[in-house]
């Protein structure tokens, strides 16, 4: 976890199959309406992309794809989606979560095939934002490469976990 | 007293694979749970969302509908068990903010 090896075959391989990983969860979530798959199925996969990425060439070259601060605010969003299609229905009239009460002015069965691709959207980026953000915090800040010494770098976190804790609460409190 | 713990399980196996043989067929249609009425009579959720749901929502994969449509409020607490660990993961594991 700490120290990234410059393998070029594997981040070859790795960069070759990411983006047919991407496509291909993409049309999981788009074709979960015909098929099997959805927000969960796709958006794992989609992580499981980034992941590659991360895994591969590591957490630095990886920010051009999926940006470590995107975690938290992307699986935000992805619930707040989810939350926002219900209260949409809700204050255009219809019970909550009921698509057919969706204000776009079309037939009933056409808003409930929407309102179930919206949810799934906001699933799919939940599901990727969370999978991506644990990775991230699991493995931590800053690769060790940045540091001169190991010891060093230790001290330092700690000192930084004391102070950000609190400060963690009070914002979500 | 392995002896007895086993006994004990191959008993408990035997149950479960006597109530297991008494199962109706898998996908049977006078199975209880996909006829269109329960034993008392109530109407049973599971036929009306195999007929209805291609017409109620113009969608051919009958999961989907039931997933995000019928049982939306599931699949929203869903939603949030997943972000509440993300939310958990960085409460815990965070080692310091940008």
């Amino acid at each position: 976890m700490r120290q990234y090896y410059d393998d070029r075959i594997v981040a070859l391989s790795a960069r070759l199959v990411t983006p047919f990983i991407q496509l291909f969860a993409l049309y999981v979530i788009f074709h979960g309406h015909y098929s099997p798959g959805g927000g969960f199925q796709g958006g794992a996969m989609l992580a499981a992309s980034f992941l590659l990425i991360r895994l591969s060439i590591g957490t630095e070259a990886a920010q051009l794809q999926f940006r470590r601060s995107w975690g938290t605010p992307g699986s935000s969003i992805g619930t707040l989606v989810y939350l926002g299609t219900g209260l949409v229905a809700l204050f255009a009239g219809a019970s909550y979560l009921d698509y057919a009460g969706l204000p776009l002015g079309l037939p009933e069965p056409e808003l409930r095939n929407l309102g179930i691709l919206f949810v799934e959207l906001g699933v799919a980026v939940a599901v990727t934002a969370t999978l991506t953000a644990i990775y991230d915090d699991l493995v931590g800040e800053r690769p060790a490469a940045h540091h001169a010494g190991l010891e060093d770098a230790a001290t330092e976190t700690e000192e930084a976990d004391q102070v950000a804790e609190p400060a963690d609460g009070a914002a979500d409190g | 007293m392995r002896r007895v713990v086993l006994v004990v399980l191959l008993a408990f196996a035997a149950l479960l694979l006597y109530g297991m043989a008494r199962l109706p067929e898998r996908g049977s249609p006078t199975a209880p749970p996909n006829t269109p009425e329960s034993a008392v009579g109530t109407p049973n959720a599971a036929s009306y969302y195999v007929e209805q749901a291609y017409a109620d929502a113009e969608t051919p994969n009958m999961v989907t509908v039931t997933l995000a449509d019928y049982r939306g409020f599931d699949t929203l607490g869903e939603t949030t068990v997943i972000f509440a660990a993300g939310i958990a993961c960085v409460l815990i594991l965070r080692r310091s903010r940008e």
